[in-house]
């Protein structure tokens, strides 16, 4: 599945596509919600590696509007819970993830995002 | 050997293992070399995880089932069908893998870089024509799970260049191979070029194949 946690790692990767190629955009989604177990000590370890403003972009496209457009200083109890819930419960089942710069399409399906691009397309 | 179980792959079919690589003692040789590391990278506090080609998810599932979920289990094929295997073996075994259909780690962030804690490559290392391994690659189906081309090593190279680039300071690589991929000259090569050090850590004789597990790590990690 494609978790937004996943997503937040995802990047655009044809040739020449090297700027503006982050966040792949969410289009036509299937999301469905499946709860994890809370872990605050791994998303405590994790929040250095998400690139912040992608990930909050990202989960309105998922219709989540429960983070701060600004990553708080204080990561309160109830923080940590929508961080959670956002990055590890969020699956995209199908749709697509189109890249911002060269409008290429990376299809999800069955909850598998496809990154493969064809021969000449590869960097 | 493995004195924790091995995962549950009950689910998977002889349908599947049509498609898709059926875990064999090469898998099962990486999973004994794990355990036989458990504490070590249990005390790594990983916070990411790698298979790259993770075929049936057999080694991703016995990793998160052995360190748990604070680490985040991500797992790549260019195989369509191994994906959608490896995603139902982490349910069937109730841990979640993150399965992404993708050559190597193409399309992957470049702020990964220096991140990654524990990679595991299970490459095809069988030594064939490479032209062979190459159309294997194309077809992305089971034979580009075991043609390996020139020296076994056509598809492994590839990888082997983006290692260090991946890897966290004091992470750990574990690489299957087999005797006729020329092991010393792999790890000759890893520490000229990227100061990778490595150790053979586990050898098993399987039929007519002579299996090992290779573990690399930072020169400069103690």
């Amino acid at each position: 599945m494609v978790r937004l946690i996943t997503h937040n790692i995802l990047a655009c990767h044809v040739k020449g596509c090297t700027s503006n190629n982050f966040p792949l955009q969410l289009q036509g989604v299937q999301i469905e919600l499946r709860e994890a177990e809370f872990n605050p000590e791994f998303l405590k370890t994790f929040l250095p590696k998400i690139e912040w403003k992608a990930l909050v972009d990202t989960a309105k496209e998922a219709r989540d509007t429960s983070l701060p457009l600004e990553q708080p200083e204080m990561l309160d109890d109830e923080f940590l819970k929508n961080l959670h819930h956002v990055l590890l419960e969020i699956h995209i089942e199908e749709g697509t993830m189109i890249c911002p710069n060269c409008k290429h399409n990376y299809p999800i399906s069955n909850g598998i995002p496809n990154m493969l691009l064809a021969e000449h397309e590869v960097g | 050997m493995t004195t924790i179980p091995t995962p549950d792959l009950s689910h998977l079919s002889a349908q599947d293992y049509e498609h898709v690589y059926e875990p064999a003692e090469d898998t099962f040789l990486l999973l004994d070399a794990l355990e036989a590391d458990l504490d070590d990278l249990k005390a790594m506090n990983a916070t990411l995880f790698l298979e790259v080609g993770s075929g049936s998810g057999c080694v991703s599932a016995f990793a998160a089932h052995i360190l748990g979920s604070s680490t985040l289990y991500l797992s790549t094929d260019i195989n369509a069908r191994a994906c959608n295997c490896t995603r139902r073996t982490g349910a069937q075994n109730k841990v979640t893998l993150d399965s992404i259909q993708t050559s190597f780690i193409n399309g992957f962030h470049p702020r990964l870089k220096r991140s990654v804690d524990i990679i595991c490559f299970n490459p095809p290392y069988v030594p064939t024509i490479s032209v062979e391994a190459s159309e294997a690659q194309g077809l992305r189906g089971i034979e580009g799970s075991w043609a390996g081309g020139s020296g076994g090593m056509q598809v492994t190279n590839v990888f082997l260049d983006m290692v260090h680039e991946l890897l966290s300071p004091n992470g750990r690589f574990y690489l299957v191979a087999v005797k006729e991929n020329n092991i010393p000259e792999i790890q000759e090569r890893m520490k000229t070029l990227y100061q990778l050090d490595s150790k053979v850590v586990l050898s098993r004789r399987a039929g007519r194949e002579y299996l090992s597990i290779v573990r690399f790590e930072f020169a400069t990690s103690t």
